[in-house]
């Protein structure tokens, strides 16, 4: 690990390209909702991945944290009218306390107990929210006008918020927190032996995670102008396709769950699109289907997902490569 | 007073539906060691054969047993010899991979069901759908009566065969000790397929005895999955009285916390006994009663 | 000056007493062979002092600290480090990653840890694995990463269990020759598990006997090898 350099070239490159990226095509606005939609993955994964993939303390209800940032921007707006800008800085914060509130509880878990915790905690929330109609306005949401028409300020805005979230990352590996947080998930009690305060630690890694999913969450209220307890705190499409574009990515690796957003996206417009016209229509429905199997071959056959398991898959197509050409 | 009963009665009725969704979940949670989260849309799965063969066939759905349970029985035991067992022997970063799994399968089996039957809400109608029995001002739904006997054999007959059977000692060995069974000579292998088939047979009889109570449609499942590990953690893992216990509590948890309480937060009440039990009673309920 | 001692300590799991009122004491600077049958409740000590198990009575002192109900991290930080029989490497991480995270205990800095590492990876003679995976290490490269991590910790006490366990001879010479200059270079108080009899006859200063979690007899290795009842307990399918 500690021979990498801290941020590549071709990282760099990354990051400038994505700026550039409106400025060298002209999108239609549908593509740019895309974009701004696997930027927004990338954040959610990658947070997730600190937590889950890091330090081994595997989440289901990351959405637990997505909706609580998404309501610390929405709240103050719907009881006083404050302006939903202010989440970009309480919907961090607000995600951290409730981080460390659930951790107490959570983190007295072990492995599968530790998922249905969290599982739990988030659909806690996610009823609580529909049911307190005083402070949430309950299942009819907050709906808010939207600053700007045009989306690429939102796209420069999430950018920021995924650099931030891979450079936390990144920055946090490199030092005595990250080095504690691959202990604690390869070995609880050997960590223990070596001085490392696990509970701590982890407390360490849910904080940091959960203040950038927090602030996705407080971004997607500033972005889509509306928020319902059933899309913000979703067990399915928040916490666990968290997960998938984790799994599927690669956990444990700074880039995995960035590919794991573009992979899930690409493959659910390729398909509610029915392959952008080209297919028949009854294909647009077997989005969610097709990212089912891919999940499940990924697991079987990509433990390590795309980008942990990439010498495996460059490995492979090169031996097909080559059996083809002695044909 | 006649709230009260009938809370009470609708509770123990509903718990006795739930202890057997909560059994299979239980005996699979015992012996592979993971929780399932396919689970409920395992059971979605049965509810749809029993619709399709009383929708197409005209079959009533009390009959349908007959497919559904076998059905979901073969599908079940494919899905963890193909795709769950094989993940025991692969190194993974995380632990959970076969947790993950079950996730995959979950969505896979849901977006199928919305394929083929789409989204809409489905139910069967038959001549005691909807029919009560009135006691005094307290009214006994027939259909939850029924599904309430029948979970009730169910029960005994799964106990029965944990407990006098060649197969019942096999599966417990396994779920106690993997490793010393195996050299007894059990087939670990065999066992942990077998189990979850059983495991999703129970469920798969339990969809199709509440599919004459129910809505069915494609996302039902999972709040049954939650529903089923909330049972089996408060009744306690691997226990077949823990189950039953279970999911009484639950049931009553839900139907009084939602006529006393709120509503709303009907389908909080579990959760939140869930958390409770998981933190500060790890043995389940019945580590209350062990002295 | 003793640097830990334990007072009349038991641990009881349900019913089974696993170790029953055990009293000794490490003097600073010694070598401390603790030796039984299998069973009799080796490990289950080293897990007390390092506080994996609480234990049922009795006390543990550590330089004049009660460290009896002190946790695991703590004990770690107070300065006994300690080894595991069943091998724990971080095995997802380089032999040197694993040395570093146990270095940052001491040290804040990510250089500060690399020079420790650096030490430590010479130390135990690992230096030519460093960048292998810690999981495809052969077993005496495991056993040699146990005490490498623990070393990285800066211990005054060293608790090493079965460290030798599954060694050929060459590899066992190298294992004795790393124990000894433990406590020669380093200064490092050491007690040792260990089945091999060469090992723990060579090397320890003290023998503590234990069978069935009770305290048979100590004293100098001699001592100890003579006699009878350590000889019945403990080596007696080998006298016969």
């Amino acid at each position: 690990m500690h021979n990498d350099k801290f941020i590549s070239k071709s990282e760099i490159g990354i990051f400038i390209f994505a700026l550039a990226l409106p400025f060298i095509f002209d999108f239609s606005p549908y593509i740019q909702g895309l974009l701004i939609f696997v930027v927004l993955w990338v954040v959610l994964g990658t947070s997730w991945n600190l937590l889950a993939g890091y330090t081994g303390q595997v989440s289901f209800g990351h959405a637990a944290f997505f909706g609580i940032g998404a309501y610390a921007a929405g709240v103050p707006f719907f009881l006083f009218k404050v302006s939903p800008w202010w989440g970009l800085l309480f919907g961090g914060i607000t995600a951290v306390i409730l981080g460390y509130l659930l951790g107490i509880v959570v983190f007295r878990l072990r492995g599968p107990y530790f998922a249905l915790g969290t599982l739990a905690a988030a659909e806690i929330l996610r009823i609580a929210f529909g049911q307190e109609e005083w402070l949430t306005n309950g299942h009819n949401g907050i709906l808010y006008m939207t600053t700007w028409v045009s989306k690429y300020p939102y796209y420069f805005i999430i950018l920021a918020i995924a650099a931030g979230t891979i450079l936390t990352v990144k920055v946090v590996m490199r030092r005595r927190e990250g080095y504690y947080f691959l202990s604690i998930r390869e070995d609880e009690d050997a960590a223990s032996a070596i001085g490392i305060n696990a509970s701590k630690y982890k407390n360490i890694s849910m904080g940091l995670s959960s203040f950038w999913a927090g602030m996705a969450g407080a971004f997607y209220f500033i972005y889509m102008g509306f928020i319902d307890p059933e899309t913000v705190f979703a067990l399915h499409n928040i916490s666990i396709i968290s997960i998938l574009v984790g799994i599927i990515g690669g956990v444990g690796t700074i880039w995995g769950p960035a590919i794991g957003a573009i992979i899930m996206v690409l493959l659910q417009e390729t398909f509610r699109s029915a392959f952008f016209g080209f297919a028949p229509q009854w294909v647009s429905g077997m989005h969610a289907f097709v990212f089912g199997l891919l999940v499940i071959f990924v697991i079987l056959y990509l433990p390590g997902g795309v980008v942990g398991d990439w010498d495996l898959i460059r490995k492979k197509l090169h031996l097909k490569r080559k059996s083809e050409m002695k044909k | 007073m006649e709230m009260f009963l009938q809370s009470l009665i609708s509770g123990l009725l509903v718990g006795g539906l739930y202890a057997i969704i909560g059994l299979g979940m239980s005996l699979i949670m015992g012996v592979l060691k993971i929780i399932n989260l396919a689970h409920g849309q395992l059971m979605m799965v049965a509810m749809y054969v029993s619709w399709s063969a009383w929708n197409y066939l005209g079959i009533d759905p009390y009959l349908s047993v007959v497919l559904s349970v076998p059905f979901t029985f073969y599908l079940a035991k494919f899905l963890s010899k193909y795709l769950l067992n094989p993940l025991i022997e692969k190194d993974s970063i995380l632990p959970e991979n076969q947790v993950l799994m079950t996730v995959g399968i979950g969505m896979v089996l849901v977006e199928l069901a919305r394929f083929l039957f789409t989204s809409d809400y489905r139910s069967v109608q038959t001549s005691y759908t909807g029919q009560a029995w009135d006691l005094g001002g307290v009214s006994i739904s027939i259909p939850l009566l029924i599904a309430f006997i029948v979970s009730l054999l169910l029960t005994a007959g799964l106990f029965y065969l944990l407990m006098k059977t060649d197969l019942g000692r096999s599966i417990r060995a396994t779920a106690q000790d993997r490793l010393a069974a195996s050299l007894m000579g059990v087939s670990a292998e065999k066992i942990t397929v077998l189990t979850y088939g059983i495991g999703s047979a129970l469920i798969a009889a339990a969809g199709t005895f509440f599919l004459p109570i129910f809505y069915l449609y494609p996302d039902v499942g999972p709040e049954f999955t939650a529903k089923a590990f909330v049972i089996t953690i408060l009744g306690g893992l691997g226990s077949t009285v823990g189950a039953i216990t279970g999911g009484i509590v639950l049931a009553l948890a839900e139907t009084f916390g939602a006529t006393y309480l709120s509503s709303g937060y009907r389908d909080a009440y579990g959760l939140i006994i869930f958390l409770l039990v998981l933190v500060f009673l790890p043995g389940g309920l019945k580590s209350l009663t062990k002295v | 000056m003793s640097i830990l001692s334990l007072k009349n300590v038991t641990k009881n799991f349900g019913g089974l007493t696993a170790v029953n009122n055990v009293s000794f004491d490490v003097e600073e600077g010694e070598i401390l062979g603790l030796i039984g049958p299998n069973g009799s409740g080796k490990t289950t000590i080293f897990n007390l002092i390092n506080h994996f198990f609480p234990v049922s009575s009795g006390d543990i002192i550590f330089k004049g600290n009660n460290i009896t109900h002190k946790k695991t991290h703590e004990i770690a930080m107070l300065g006994i480090g300690r080894t595991f029989q069943v091998v724990k490497p971080l095995k997802r991480l380089s032999v040197a990653d694993n040395i570093m995270a146990a270095a940052f205990s001491r040290e804040s800095t990510f250089e500060g840890a690399k020079r420790v590492t650096r030490e430590v990876l010479e130390f135990t003679h690992l230096d030519h694995v460093a960048h292998q995976k810690a999981g495809g290490l052969p077993i005496a490269g495991r056993k040699r990463l146990e005490i490498a991590k623990a070393l990285a910790t800066r211990p005054t006490l060293l608790l090493l269990d079965e460290t030798a366990a599954g060694l050929n001879p060459a590899e066992l010479d190298e294992a004795i020759d790393i124990i000894r200059a433990i406590r020669s270079d380093l200064g490092i108080t050491i007690i040792i598990v260990e089945h091999i009899m060469k090992v723990i006859m060579n090397i320890s200063d003290r023998i503590h006997a234990i069978a069935y979690g009770t305290t048979i007899t100590e004293g100098s290795p001699a001592e100890v090898a003579a006699n009878p009842t350590v000889i019945e307990a403990y080596l007696g399918s080998d006298y016969h």
